[in-house]
């Protein structure tokens, strides 16, 4: 087995091409698992027993945090990469993932505090999901700030990479000391969200939203490595050539 | 490594306000809450925990800025890369040198300003147990965010907002060991996680900061 | 399918529809951010670079 298709594949002008052509084969699959989840989902599942159909938040609240989740540690190995292997598309991926990821998390934080109104009876609770949630987005925000002071490239890629490793390591810290925080405090009624009995008809769309979620994620990354490529590649011959196609 | 940890407390000590400042600065929060509360030691009493240990945090995040930032300022950040010498072990001399000239005299101090807030006396020693070892992680964590930082025009704010959240933790732990001495019961299980957190950090961060400064200073 | 019903959502409807439509545009916001990007970084490169066309 040889490293050379590897090796092509992160030479920028294969990529810039091979991203192009991905971006469709991402792209559409996922606007329709998402349409056909959503149908799913606030058609077709039943109303849950204690959550009536309030519950349906759930189809975009999970498939959210799950992203938000994912695109994290895509972020932190590429970045790893990059750092280790100095493989500069690593790098575009982590800088081209980051805002992707930040807004997935405000986007389960949002939906989770609608959600928790009707639910809890407040805006806003500190449940040990959302509260975990809110620190990853806090990591985010970090990653992106840091990156955006650097003007150097090469220093701000190696820098974020090194700021996103030591956040995932301490990830599990997190999310272990808050679960035990919120544990301490038996609060009134808090119910834990997200947990009605699931049955199939309303796992389903569930699932088909998460992987309809995580093929948008793919044909937005492509899009967005394929404008970093652009950037980075200051003047190299191959990208007049390609551009002016 | 005895030599940078000795030159760096010589330094700090000549320059009194870097010491003093995160202490008042301490104080100043711990005033802040009864005023904006209640002056009722009873109420204070449930939040004390709390309240010493962010005012702990934030007062300590002051003294950070000025870890490598003199050392990036005339060139001898420069002369340690160069130097050959590992600059993990470096890195964790002048971690100890922070935590020495920065965290403990915050941990001394704990106890006047928990009397203000109604902490009973037998809960004093959980108190600068946990802040000592809660600033030891804050001067290990840290560091990798001065190192990261280095330079940067507005690197103090963007500083708090990479240190902060990889502190929650260290916060959670702190601030519940310190409630649980109050309320008379034991705080051995929080002051623990911290000590292990403690020492995972100061595995760690020599490494991350290493790292980062060579990344900051090409 | 009852609409009424539907839209309704149980009572639920103020809830469930707003969630349902920020998800909606953030996700349409990033399609447009990400095509911009890469739209302005072609331009800029461009103009940096030329049109490429070289007479031969």
């Amino acid at each position: 087995m040889s490293w050379t298709w590897f090796h092509k594949l992160a030479s920028p002008p294969h990529f810039y091409r091979i991203a192009g052509r991905l971006t469709p084969w991402f792209g559409w699959p996922a606007f329709l698992l998402i349409v056909i989840g959503l149908y799913g989902g606030l058609v077709l599942a039943p109303p849950d027993y204690q959550q009536g159909e309030g519950f349906r938040i759930l189809y975009v609240h999970a498939p959210s945090a799950w992203m938000s989740m994912f695109i994290y540690s895509t972020l932190a190995i590429s970045a790893g990469i990059g750092l280790i292997w100095r493989i500069k598309l690593a790098h575009a991926v982590a800088a081209a993932a980051a805002p992707v990821g930040a807004w997935f998390a405000f986007l389960a934080l949002a939906t989770g505090s609608i959600w928790g109104k009707p639910m809890w009876g407040t805006w806003w609770v500190w449940d040990a999901r959302l509260t975990s949630e809110l620190i990853l987005l806090f990591l985010y925000l970090g990653c992106i700030a840091l990156r955006a002071s650097i003007d150097e490239r090469d220093r701000a890629d190696r820098a974020c990479a090194v700021l996103a490793l030591v956040g995932v390591v301490n990830l599990p810290i997190i999310h272990y000391s808050v679960y035990w925080w919120n544990t301490l405090h038996q609060g009134s009624t808090i119910t834990k969200i997200g947990k009605p009995s699931i049955t199939f008809d309303m796992l389903w769309p569930l699932l088909t939203m998460i992987v309809g979620f995580t093929l948008y994620f793919g044909a937005i990354l492509m899009t967005r490595l394929r404008a970093e490529v652009i950037r980075r590649e200051r003047d190299a011959t191959w990208l007049r050539e390609e551009l002016a196609r | 490594m005895g030599l940078v940890y000795h030159g760096d407390l010589i330094l700090a000590f000549r320059r009194w306000e870097q010491i003093a400042q995160p202490v008042v600065f301490f104080a100043m929060i711990t005033t802040l809450v009864p005023l904006a509360l209640s002056p009722e030691l009873a109420q204070l009493r449930q939040i004390a925990g709390g309240v010493l240990w962010i005012a702990g945090l934030l007062a300590a995040l002051l003294g950070l800025e000025f870890l490598y930032r003199a050392d990036y300022a005339d060139g001898t950040l420069e002369q340690m890369l160069l130097s050959g010498q590992p600059l993990a072990l470096l890195s964790l001399a002048k971690t100890a040198a922070h935590w020495t000239s920065s965290g403990l005299p915050l941990v001394l101090v704990s106890p006047l300003l928990a009397i203000s807030l109604g902490v009973p006396t037998d809960a004093m020693g959980v108190l600068m147990i946990s802040l000592a070892l809660g600033t030891g992680i804050l001067s290990a964590l840290g560091a990798i965010g001065a190192a990261l930082t280095l330079g940067l025009r507005r690197g103090s704010v963007l500083l708090s907002l990479l240190v902060l959240p990889l502190a929650m933790p260290a916060l959670i732990f702190g601030a519940r060991g310190v409630d649980m001495a109050i309320h008379g019961d034991s705080a051995r299980g929080p002051l623990l996680l911290l000590g292990a957190m403690l020492v995972l950090s100061l595995t760690l961060s020599p490494l991350a900061v290493a790292a980062s400064l060579r990344i900051s200073q090409e | 399918m009852n609409w009424t019903e539907f839209l309704a959502m149980g009572g639920y409807a103020k809830f469930v529809w707003p969630s349902f439509g920020l998800t909606l545009i953030v996700l349409i916001l990033n399609i447009r951010a990400a095509r911009r990007l890469h739209r302005t970084a072609r331009e800029q490169a461009l103009r940096r670079l030329g049109t490429g066309r070289t007479q031969p």
